[in-house]
């Protein structure tokens, strides 16, 4: 038995059976998705509001879509001047949408923990769903990767059902990039480990935060090295957020192209991958920069795919926790 | 005046005496003092008698600050025992010139709780720039003794060492606070494993240590004496200890929060653990309180710094730095520190009155118990158990990092000047209006 989803801040809020039960209530929710009506009756009455401090149209309109084929009231609020001393406080904001009757906030926030705010600040009854605060934390990009590389381990093993009830046990995983700055590779390490896979984080050392020795990922500085040492089933290529690499101290690499020597995905080093080891990156991608078109378009590439899981797997988050259920809809 | 009759109370040296007060003035001590006339009996069987506190780091935001005045922040100095404070100078405008600090001189006589001595900053508008009017501010009624930039770190090598040489002129501290600005730009917490998964940028140890470091050798070169505010880790206190053993001119204060908490609480993203230098490891906290006992810290400050509601319920990034500790300072310190076994209550009153006072050259405050000596003192009830209540403390403010938590300990009465400003734990209403 596993214990209902009150709320979804962190991916360390899932043990291993929870996360598996949103993986698999996630592939029910993909099958719904490839018949000709793609809509359920589900959350008919309930209302979603998506409130996106921070720019990320992909993540919104993938809530959105999610919720909206639930059959859920969808309000989407982008507060402006969310810095400092500009504009409402995110108090008084979420006091607000209470007032409208919000039965979950999807929030995406540049601070860390604002998820975990709303969820304990005691002003607002509604489910609080975190699509990516600061550096912290994306639980629904992992659910959504793990989901990914799920179906095609349960495919290359011949089984049905996208891997329905398994986890990751035994797969290996290579998560390239600003390890630093990233809430997705954050999330990741956390959820792939919980399930059993086995995590190796690439970076230069100025993008790995000081105390990622006490996480449950490997670490190393060779991208090369961590494809000939861990035949992995997936890379992950993190997006280098070009804004943050000039700042102090001249920038965390000293450019572009060493970068890409380095640490970008390119088709020479797929080459030295196995043939069925996928191509993953959350986007939205630099081209060019930590991968190539050529990796980034090939055959391996399940960069399109995951925008698609990412709707099934929202769909489960919204559906669980809101519903308090904890498996599939029947 | 009412005198007073303490009757049995608990000096720091452990022996058990009466006290008279009278006329502002410690009176006598004996075994036994007979009653006189008309004055007002205490029963301090089980009491512990202190001299008044002095705290070297106050934030009193008088004026033109929010969260706190000089009368509300004297009342709840007073309340945690306190006969003295020093005033912080980042207030509105900023306390960079006489006129300024001899206001907030005048509001702390005017509120007559405490000795408010105001602390001038070191650079115009503590810009770290150029220095501020230095000896105007020494020469000045409220005659400054102790100069910070504190809450900026007088980063600017240069001009710490024309502040640290101009000061000697009027045998004045620079009390630093320690912080390379460049390695803790955007900075929210200790940098550490904590951090690392809470994703909050990381505010790194060797940020404050480099300045210590830096400040040690100036104040060496140039025969200053040099004050470090806040100290929060154990290569800080390595730092000192060496620079002690060269006989440099240095001393350091510790928090009470940075000898109780560590950056675990910062696990919640509750924004009343936000505080600059930032709650350090459990490793930082067993060095500081080491350190302390063993005079390496010279002193306890509260660095008390009020901030209204809304500046800390927000995100943690958004919030305010800083947490108040006047009510708290001396509970906490007895728990951490005394039935740890580590200090004693005469340490106690080294740290927390005599040793601050002499730092920041305050006379007539912080000395020992002595007939003949100044009325400011207090007592303090070891035995007593209250949990902080944050709604109930007299600072405007509510950001109490121990809100909820039992408190080993309360003051029950204060003595500023032969005054009662806190009477068995009730403040005394001396007649200010709030203003
Ligand atoms: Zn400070």
């Amino acid at each position: 038995m596993t214990a209902v989803l009150t709320h979804l801040l962190s991916a360390r809020d899932l043990d291993r059976s929870q996360a598996v039960a949103v993986l698999d209530t996630a592939a029910h929710m993909a099958e719904t998705q490839s018949r000709e009506i793609k809509k359920l009756p589900t959350l008919r009455g309930r209302t979603v509001v998506n409130l996106f401090y921070e720019d990320s149209t992909r993540t919104r309109i993938s809530f959105e879509t999610a919720a909206k084929r639930l059959s859920a009231d969808v309000l989407s609020f982008a507060p402006k001047g969310s810095s400092v001393s500009k504009g409402e406080s995110l108090k008084d904001t979420v006091l607000t949408l209470g007032a409208m009757g919000a039965d979950a906030i999807v929030i995406r926030h540049q601070a860390s923990g604002a998820a975990h705010l709303l969820a304990h600040s005691g002003w607002t009854e509604a489910r609080i769903i975190n699509a990516g605060d600061g550096l912290h934390q994306h639980p629904t990009q992992a659910l959504l990767d793990a989901f990914t590389l799920r179906r095609h381990r349960a495919h290359a093993k011949g089984m049905e059902g996208d891997g329905l009830g398994s986890d990751l046990e035994g797969a290996r995983v290579v998560i390239v990039g600003d390890v630093l700055h990233s809430r997705v590779a954050r999330a990741n390490v956390d959820l792939l480990t919980t399930l059993g896979a086995e995590v190796t984080l690439v970076a230069p050392p100025t993008l790995l935060p000081v105390g990622v020795e006490t996480w449950s990922a490997r670490t190393t500085y060779s991208l090369d090295e961590a494809i000939e040492e861990t035949d992995p089933d997936a890379v992950m290529m993190l997006r280098v957020q070009l804004e943050r690499m000039s700042r102090a101290g001249g920038g965390f690499f000293p450019s572009h192209a060493e970068y890409q020597r380095e640490y970008g995905l390119d088709t020479k080093r797929l080459g030295r991958m196995r043939p069925d080891a996928l191509v993953m990156h959350p986007g939205p991608m630099n081209r060019g920069l930590e991968i190539t078109s050529a990796a980034a378009d090939g055959q391996r590439s399940v960069v399109v795919e995951q925008v698609a899981n990412g709707v099934a797997v929202r769909m489960a988050v919204l559906y669980l926790v809101l519903t308090g259920a904890e498996g599939g809809p029947s | 005046m009412t005198s007073y009759l303490i009757k049995n109370a608990q000096l720091p040296t452990g022996e058990h005496q009466d006290l008279l007060l009278d006329n502002g003035s410690i009176h006598a001590i004996n075994p036994h003092i007979p009653p006189p006339k008309h004055a007002h009996t205490i029963d301090a069987d089980g009491l512990i008698a202190l001299p008044g506190l002095v705290d070297l780091h106050t934030h009193l935001r008088e004026p033109g600050g929010h969260g706190e005045t000089v009368l509300t922040g004297s009342r709840a100095a007073a309340a945690g025992g306190f006969t003295c404070v020093h005033a912080m100078a980042n207030t509105f405008p900023v306390q960079d010139r006489a006129g300024v600090v001899d206001q907030v001189h005048a509001l702390g006589e005017r509120a007559g709780y405490v000795e408010v001595r105001p602390v001038g900053a070191v650079s115009e508008g503590l810009e770290g720039e150029k220095l501020a009017g230095l000896a105007a501010m020494a020469r000045s009624a409220a005659a400054v003794r102790v100069f910070s930039d504190d809450g900026h770190c007088v980063f600017d090598p240069v001009l710490m060492r024309r502040a640290l040489e101009y000061t000697k002129a009027f045998d004045a501290v620079v009390a630093q606070h320690a912080q390379e600005p460049r390695l803790t730009e955007g900075s929210l917490m200790h940098e550490g494993v904590v951090s690392a998964e809470l994703g909050l940028t990381g505010w790194p140890a060797v940020a404050e240590e480099s300045i210590i470091a830096r400040d040690v050798l100036l104040a060496e070169h140039v025969g200053s004496r040099l004050h470090v505010c806040h100290v929060s880790t154990r290569g800080s206190v390595e730092i000192l200890r060496w620079a002690k053993s060269r006989g440099i001119d240095v001393t350091a204060e510790v928090t009470p929060h940075h000898l109780l908490l560590t950056d675990e609480c910062a696990r919640g993203y509750d924004p009343v653990f936000k505080v600059n230098p930032p709650l350090r490891s459990d490793d930082d906290v067993a060095a500081v309180r080491e350190a302390l006992a063993e005079g390496v810290i010279d002193i306890v400050a509260t660095d008390h710094a009020p901030h209204p509601t809304e500046a800390k319920e927000c995100e943690w990034a958004h919030a305010a730095f800083g947490m108040v500790g006047l009510e708290t300072a001396l509970p906490i310190v007895h728990e951490v520190m005394v039935t740890s076994g580590l200090m004693t209550w005469a340490d106690v009153a080294r740290t927390m009155a005599e040793l601050p006072a002499r730092i920041g050259r305050v006379t007539g405050q912080g000395a020992g118990l002595a007939p003949g000596g100044p009325a400011n003192l207090t007592l303090f009830d070891p035995a007593a158990r209250w949990v902080v209540d944050p709604t109930r403390l007299a600072t405007a403010s509510q950001n109490s990092p121990v809100r909820g938590r039992e408190m080993q300990g309360k003051t029950l009465w204060t003595f500023f000047r032969g005054v009662a400003t806190l009477a068995d734990g009730e403040l005394v209403d001396l007649g200010e209006e709030p203003s």
